[in-house]
């Protein structure tokens, strides 16, 4: 325990905003805590009347008929008043979590697509999704739930004391001596099945990580015929696993027994009391019945409450990776008197700009670029010389650090980014596909568009052709990151939606990696046609696409070391040269 | 589920001792109330105080008794379902790793992982609460009944009466809300994937400002969520209250019935107390039944998810551990008439393939985008089997080697770079565990990876992150490659291996396998004829079928389709320069 202060003050810091999400569900959060005080005490006054009943049925010819008939109905309402008081109850919690949890989602969602480039990429994926899915599902199950359970315990650990108390407060007074025993045994083992169940969580997670390393990797694992030291490696991380998941699992199992055996200490203890209290005469057996169901139950809160708060300490922390994302800084907004760009010009001039993700390695570095209307600007360079950041700036995926950009005139930090961002087609080297018909994928610029542009579009990207021989043609639902199309294939589409949008400027990031180049030149035909007038930036390694371009920027470390056409280039026999002779060597 | 129990073969005493347990438990708990209805009905009544004093301490006494039995119940339960989850767990890893590519490519890997991990741990759960409170319920209520029975046999009706009642609710409640859950998981992993989604299109959903349309969408995903959630609760709610008005009205029918029959002299107070209890004891354990029928269901579904796995074998049989041996007179691999399809897919991935590879020759494979090119090498190491036609790798057609002797001679290099946990070293002896690092050097050298290497803080024993994240693209491409020379295969596949190299190193690559790599027979697979031109042989591949084979020149006189490829990528002139 001794550890835990700083942790919970940092989990304590969700609770704050969590009472945010649950407020609009209030009066529902409200009607629940009293349906649960009203349950709860119909639910103790249950054993109070049959405790009654059954002092009115002592012996042969000693039984109160007439008394039992009105206790009877009494009791009768009293289950009424428990089941419609818990049913209530429950729909009221339901309708609270679910709710909040619902909200909580849609803003962390709606922040996700607010939130800087440099989040994400410097976020791993599942991170950001486990945050969105299992955190918040955590929440719900626990925090929700688990303040409702925590309410309805305590009121029922006040409730009976009470009740207790009314009846005989020798005997309540025992109960109460020994309920320290069971919260001793409760936090002993709460403490002991944490300790194993971090352990068990830490090897489970080192099998997983190895499982999805094999498994996923399986081809690889047999092109070197590595499965005996695969499966050797898996046994034994497998084998600790066994291990710690016995313990684990036993001790987590230890509550119910170890709690049912305090109670039936207490159970044994009120007995004899009671039934010495009874012989004196202080005490009838209805009321030792009573006291019975009681004991019986009086733990079982107990119980459940050191389970609760384990599992509410688990959701606080989940609440607040939660809220760390939904409380993320957003991209700064567009400034209120921002241009909008609708028409461009076709210029783009870039004046000492500076920037780099991690400010102890510089990447971009003075970079100045001046580009007239109707260019096809290529880039070329080795890896990690700045050119997919170049693409990033022009976009405003991120904000140069120093120096400015300008498209048609105007400094593009001074533009909305999503006019900026229409300006440009881009079609990047990592193809991304939504889980979607072809269709829509196509049409996920303009999602209005007929369905004869959709087709125009596929056909200037060479794509018609494979889309008329899936399955549905258009309507194909593709499944996850384009599911069985080939990587070419998927580039194929991309192209397409770019071709279906139509935007005045284009920027083409390893376009056509993936297609081979028969097909690269049809399609580099339509895009000179369409881009005619229009200006282009190009990434490409292969030098063929590039060599047409009306200027070609080659970088390196950050900067452009040589500019001009393929012809200049070659014939100034620098780094250009060297890079495109390269390619005959043997 | 009932077809996963082999796996408790080792652990049958721990199966039967976890049971047996739980079953001494409820017994002890049973007779409680007796006790207590003996302290009132001669304790009480007589005024018997030491009477009193021993049955204290015998209910002291079955709760010992009950805490130990329960224990060993919980300990050898446990045993028995990890062992169960242990063994399940590498037999089945062991089946996976018998697969072949066929059956990978169709069930696809990310569900084995998911199936290896998330699907077994279900399963083991299941098989640990049924060892330790499946056979609790069933104990407590008979054990109810006739404990029941013994104290008044008109009175019991009412039990006979509540309990299939009870049953009936739990029942309609889980039948309705069963597939209700379902269908909410469903929509959690629609959820799960739309968000996936959106962060890996951060950059398109940006540039085409389509950002309120995903959430828009998104919110509908939460909203059908919810509404089905409330739905499913609206349901299961119903399930405690109404289990608790049965077992109530039992009880109030126990009490007015149990005072006639003790007004007539049949059953004593005491006894009544003890009657009641029997019902609150039922109901405790049904209800704890309810819930675990909830995991039970969960574990079936999962179980019958590892089943599915199991049920596949590999389509590829292993001709035993025979070692054979080559003719060394033959050429190193030679196709003949082989044909080959994709289980999908009807058409022939490549039809009417024949070729022979010399040794110690370089076989550069080109065409467009999905002509097989990939396919045919995939053949030659065998990982999927020929449809028509032979395979032959020294003289021997490739069946006919075990799977561990064909693989020695192949060394491979996939299109994706992958590379696993662990340091370099480790990544490079993945062909041969006993290589020296002097071999390994000098694999490294030959794939352009020397320098880089040796710049890394501890040179081999350099430890790569998991898929080897923290290397460049190039640098992982150039391992892999390494990792293929090491110990000298026969025969080297490049399977469009260098595109995440600059042309630079590609070439100074391309140098370095024909000078230092004697006598391996080497194909090389791309689009770029930069990378082939230079081949002994190319073969021309076009929609499955070969479109030419021969040198850079034979090929570029008389093959149209290579002449079309090398006129997209280089001048006339240039393709006409000899390199």
């Amino acid at each position: 325990m001794a550890k835990l202060p700083v942790k919970q003050q940092g989990s304590a810091s969700a609770v704050k905003p969590l009472l945010r999400y649950l407020k609009p569900y209030r009066k529902e959060l409200t009607a629940a805590l009293v349906l649960a005080v009203i349950n709860v005490a119909a639910t103790l006054y249950a054993p109070i009347l049959t405790g009654h009943a059954v002092d009115l049925i002592i012996a042969p010819g000693k039984v109160d008929f007439a008394g039992l008939k009105p206790l009877l109905v009494k009791f009768a309402v009293t289950i009424v008043i428990v089941a419609l008081s818990q049913y209530a109850m429950t729909l009221c919690t339901n309708k609270t979590a679910f709710s909040a949890v619902k909200d909580l989602r849609n803003d962390a969602f709606a922040n996700l697509n607010r939130l800087p480039l440099r989040y994400i990429d410097s976020h791993p994926k599942g991170d950001i999704i486990s945050r969105l899915i299992s955190d918040i599902e955590q929440i719900s199950d626990g925090l929700i739930m688990g303040f409702a359970q925590l309410f309805t315990g305590v009121v029922t650990i006040v409730g009976t004391l009470g009740f207790m108390l009314s009846i005989n407060v020798k005997i309540t007074l025992i109960v109460v001596v020994l309920t320290p025993i069971s919260l001793f045994a409760a936090r002993y083992i709460a403490n002991n099945t944490f300790k194993f169940f971090k352990q068990q969580s830490q090897v489970r997670g080192e099998l997983t990580a190895f499982v999805e390393e094999m498994t996923g990797n399986q081809k690889t694992v047999k092109a070197f015929a590595h499965e005996d030291e695969a499966e050797e490696g898996f046994g034994e991380v497998n084998q600790r696993l066994s291990d710690v998941s016995v313990s684990a699992i036993f001790f987590s199992s230890m509550t119910n027994p170890v709690t049912r055996f305090i109670n039936g200490l207490v159970y044994a203890a009120v007995g004899i009391v009671g039934a010495i209290s009874v012989i004196g005469g202080h005490f009838s057996v209805g009321m030792l019945s009573c006291f019975l169901t009681y004991a019986n139950q009086y733990t079982k809160p107990f119980n459940e409450i050191s389970g609760v708060i384990t599992e509410l300490q688990g959701a606080l922390a989940c609440a607040k990776r939660v809220f760390e994302l939904i409380d993320e800084p957003q991209e700064i907004p567009d400034a209120e008197d921002a241009h909008v760009l609708t028409e461009v010009d076709g210029t783009m001039h870039a004046e000492n700009v500076y920037f780099s993700y991690d400010p102890k390695v510089p990447l971009i570095e003075e970079f100045n670029l001046d580009v007239k209307p109707g260019q096809r600007i290529a880039i070329v360079g080795p890896t990690g010389c700045g050119k997919t950041t170049f693409i990033n700036l022009l976009m405003r995926f991120y904000d140069a650090d120093k120096g400015s950009i300008s498209v048609s005139g105007l400094p593009i930090k001074s533009c909305t980014r999503d006019s900026l961002r229409s300006v440009y087609g881009m079609v990047l080297q990592d193809t991304w596909l939504k889980t979607g018909t072809i269709r829509e994928n196509i049409s996920y610029a303009r999602p209005d568009a007929e369905f004869k542009d959709v087709e125009a579009a596929a056909k200037a990207a060479y794509c018609d052709g494979f889309i008329r021989r899936l399955e549905n043609g258009y309507d194909t639902v593709i499944t996850e990151d384009g599911g069985t199309l080939s990587a070419g294939q998927k580039q194929l589409l991309c192209i397409a939606r770019v071709m279906l949008a139509l935007p005045p400027m284009l920027i083409l990031d390893e376009a056509t990696s993936s297609i081979d180049t028969r097909t690269e030149i049809l399609i580099q035909k339509t895009f000179n046609k369409m881009m005619e007038g229009r200006t282009s930036f190009i990434i490409a390694h292969r030098l063929s696409t590039i060599k047409e371009a009306d200027c070609i920027l080659v970088m390196n470390a950050g900067h452009i070391v040589e500019q001009g056409t393929h012809g200049e280039l070659m014939a100034k026999e620098g780094f250009y040269a060297k890079l495109y002779n390269s390619q005959f060597e043997s | 589920m009932v077809k996963l129990f082999r796996y408790l073969k080792n652990y049958k005493i721990e199966s039967i001792l976890g049971p047996l347990g739980k079953f001494l438990e409820a017994i002890f708990e049973l007779i409680v109330p007796i006790v207590m209805a003996n302290i009132i009905d001669i304790g009480i009544k007589n005024s018997d105080k030491p009477y009193i004093y021993r049955m204290c301490g015998v209910l002291v006494m079955l709760g010992v008794l009950g805490l130990a039995a329960s224990l060993t119940a919980q300990y050898f339960a446990a045993k028995a379902a990890v062992g169960f989850g242990t063994e399940l767990r590498n037999d089945l890893f062991r089946h996976i790793n018998t697969f072949s590519h066929a059956e990978i490519d169709k069930i696809g890997s990310s569900t084995l992982v998911t199936r290896m991990t998330v699907d077994i741990n279900t399963a083991q759960t299941g098989v640990n609460m049924l060892l330790r409170l499946f056979l609790r319920a069933p104990f407590i209520v008979i054990g109810a009944v006739i404990m029941a029975l013994s104290i008044s046999v008109k009175l019991t009706l009412i039990f006979l009466a509540s309990i299939p009642l009870l049953c009936a609710v739990i029942w309609y409640v889980m039948h309705r809300t069963v597939p209700m859950y379902k269908k909410i998981q469903k929509k959690l992993d629609k959820t799960t994937l739309l968000t996936g989604e959106n962060i890996a299109g951060v950059r398109v959903i940006r540039a085409f400002s389509r950002q309120n349309d995903e959430e828009k969408d998104f919110r509908m995903e939460t909203e059908a969520l919810q509404i089905m959630q409330v739905g499913a609760g609206k349901v299961s709610a119903v399930m405690s209250p109404l289990t608790y008005v049965i077992v109530n009205i039992a009880t109030m029918l126990i009490i007015w019935c149990g005072g006639i029959s003790v007004d007539h002299g049949g059953i004593t107070q005491g006894e009544v107390i003890a009657l009641v209890n029997y019902m609150t004891q039922i109901l405790l354990s049904l209800i704890r039944l309810a819930e675990l029928i909830q995991t039970l269901t969960k574990a079936q579904a999962s179980s019958l998810r590892i089943l599915e796995i199991f049920d596949k074998s590999s389509s590829l049989t292993d001709e035993g551990s025979k070692h054979i041996t080559e003719n060394a007179e033959a050429p190193a691999v030679e196709f003949r008439n082989v044909k080959f399809s994709y289980v999908s897919s009807e058409r022939d991935s490549l039809d009417d393939i024949n070729f022979t590879a010399a040794r110690g020759e370089t076989i550069g494979v080109i065409g467009g985008t999905g002509c097989g090119k990939s396919t045919l090498v995939n053949l030659i190491p065998r990982f999927y089997d020929v449809t028509g036609g032979e395979v032959l790798a020294g003289g021997v057609n490739v069946k006919d080697y075990p799977f561990e002797q064909l693989r020695a001679m192949v060394g491979i290099v996939p299109q994706k770079a992958v590379l696993f946990k662990g340091t370099i070293r480790e990544n490079m002896q993945w062909r041969d565990k006993n290589a020296a690092d002097e071999e390994i050097m000098k694999a490294l050298d030959i794939a352009q990876a020397l320098d880089f290497v040796s710049q890394k803080p501890k040179g081999l024993d350099y430890e790569l992150e998991q898929g080897g994240r923290n290397l460049s693209g190039g640098q992982k491409q150039r391992l892999t490659i390494a990792r293929a020379l090491v110990g000298n295969p026969e025969i080297l596949i490049l399977d469009d291996s260098a595109s995440a190299l600059d042309l630079a190193t590609d070439a100074a690559l391309r140098k370095a396998i024909a000078q230092k790599t004697e006598g391996m027979t080497v194909f090389i697979v791309s689009q770029r004829v930069s990378s082939i031109r230079n081949a002994d042989k190319i073969i021309v591949l076009d929609d499955g079928r070969m479109a030419g084979i021969g040198t850079h020149e034979e090929l570029f006189d008389n093959c149209e389709v290579y002449k079309e490829i090398c006129m997209s990528q280089l001048t006339a002139e240039e393709a006409k320069k000899n390199g």
